[in-house]
């Protein structure tokens, strides 16, 4: 007889990178889940109640018990789903994994949201020079199909941001980041991971995404003025 | 050349995140290498072992660099798994562990950053966050002995380090975390007569010193 995991609620937003991280991961291992649409401008008292630190989604809610931070849900969900591991078993391939993950969050996420939408040109031109620094690094460490080897791993899931929500960027403030030239491998990864099976029907429309980017953008550039 | 089962740490004067590698050791009674780095010219060493960031620490095991200080202790604490366990086993306890390290990362080192740099209105805005995240932590913390509830654990190992650095933050601030979190101070002063936080934890006033020391040189007035 199939193992009860119990009840499995999501609260999260469509657009989000950092709910489609979980969503991803949950979808990988044949979890069975609730999806709990959250509005980030009238925010639920579930939602503020499940995480009263950062008040953000996602957080994950097993058998009543919430938690926050999608990297730490992703960690979680490895350990309690055994199948389709997202992290390595040997302790320095592990610590590798968790140490490219931050990298993502930590170093290519903030210098491609400067490059992107911030008014100042000066400002902007920094942060590409940044995100191309950022994404070399991770070009030189790809070194499979994935970056979890023959499988989706927990950077993958981290860099889904790259493959899709920054090409969305890209085309909405007309910004040239991720090219074949520059990064051959990591944007042939990009393709194979947006096009996986699951990966595929865990992303946002494309169109709304890129019209949400664009709006930001606008707004952001007419403030300044 | 660094031999292949000895176990190095490259650190500096006083940074919290070295200190973190530290006690982990300690506490899993582990002999290594320091390393003392000068950070304003970065060796051979370190710069060949953390070309991404170059920064301190570094764990180097069986020739194999460990980056990120969190990263370094859940490493230990995976490699030698006897001694003194960090993480819980369970895996929502762990998660709620790995949930408040990095809250320590986010909230508390950045508002702390920002009391002793800044000045004025943004210093007081930087107080504010600062208590306000020790706050969040004592909640965590309740009642319980340590953040890893009877035992000395990964959240414990996160913060304290910070301990040595409230007499700066405090001078600099005008404040004390005692009038507002006695209870995390209790648990810091707890912490403090564990041998692996007392030998490794440098001297409050000697970090201050070193902080006036950084902004004479670095810093405008």
């Amino acid at each position: 007889m199939a193992k009860d995991y119990g009840e499995v609620k999501l609260f999260g937003v469509v657009g989000s990178p950092f709910v489609r991280r979980v969503q991803i991961a949950l979808e990988l291992k044949g979890v069975k889940y609730t999806f709990i649409e959250e509005d980030l401008k009238n925010k639920s008292d579930l939602l503020l109640k499940y995480n009263p630190i950062h008040k953000k989604v996602p957080v994950l809610v097993h058998n009543g018990k919430p938690l926050a931070e999608s990297l730490v849900i992703i960690e979680y969900i490895d350990e309690i789903w055994r199948n389709h591991p997202f992290l390595p078993q040997e302790p320095y391939d592990r610590a590798l994994a968790r140490f490219w993950s931050k990298f993502i969050d930590e170093k290519c996420l903030p210098p491609i949201s400067k490059a992107s939408f911030t008014a100042c040109k000066e400002e902007r031109d920094k942060g590409t020079e940044e995100s191309l620094e950022a994404l070399e690094f991770l070009e030189n460490e790809l070194k499979h199909k994935f970056f979890g080897g023959e499988t989706i791993g927990i950077v993958d899931i981290a860099a889904g941001f790259i493959a899709f929500w920054l090409p969305a960027i890209e085309e909405a403030v007309g910004l040239k980041i991720l090219t074949h030239e520059k990064f051959p491998k990591l944007s042939k990864w990009s393709e194979e991971y947006t096009n996986h099976v699951v990966v595929k029907e865990n992303l946002p429309q494309r169109d709304k995404v890129v019209g949400f980017f664009k709006a930001r953008y606008a707004s952001i550039i007419n403030a300044s003025k | 050349m660094v031999e292949e089962a000895k176990v190095v740490l490259l650190g500096s004067g006083f940074s919290m995140f070295g200190m973190r590698a530290k006690i982990a050791l300690a506490e899993k009674g582990i002999k290594y290498e320091y390393m003392e780095e000068d950070l304003a010219n970065k060796s051979p060493l370190l710069q060949e072992m953390n070309p991404i960031h170059k920064k301190i620490p570094v764990l180097i095991h069986h020739g194999r660099p460990i980056c990120e200080s969190l990263i370094i202790v859940e490493y230990i604490d995976m490699v030698w798994p006897n001694n003194s366990p960090l993480l819980p086993s369970d895996p929502y306890h762990k998660a709620q562990a790995r949930f408040w390290a990095d809250f320590v990362d986010l909230k508390v080192y950045h508002a702390s950053r920002r009391v002793w740099i800044s000045k004025g209105d943004e210093q007081e805005v930087a107080k504010k966050d600062f208590l306000e995240s020790l706050k969040q932590l004592e909640e965590f913390l309740g009642d319980k002995p340590y953040f890893g509830g009877d035992t000395f654990g990964f959240v414990d190992v996160a913060l304290i380090p910070f301990y040595c650095w409230f007499y700066s933050y405090e001078t600099f601030g005008n404040f004390k975390v005692e009038a507002e979190c006695p209870k995390l101070i209790s648990w810091a002063k707890r912490c403090m007569q564990r041998e692996s936080v007392s030998e490794t934890l440098a001297d409050e006033k000697e970090v201050y010193e070193g902080i006036l020391d950084y902004k004479d040189k670095f810093m405008l007035n």
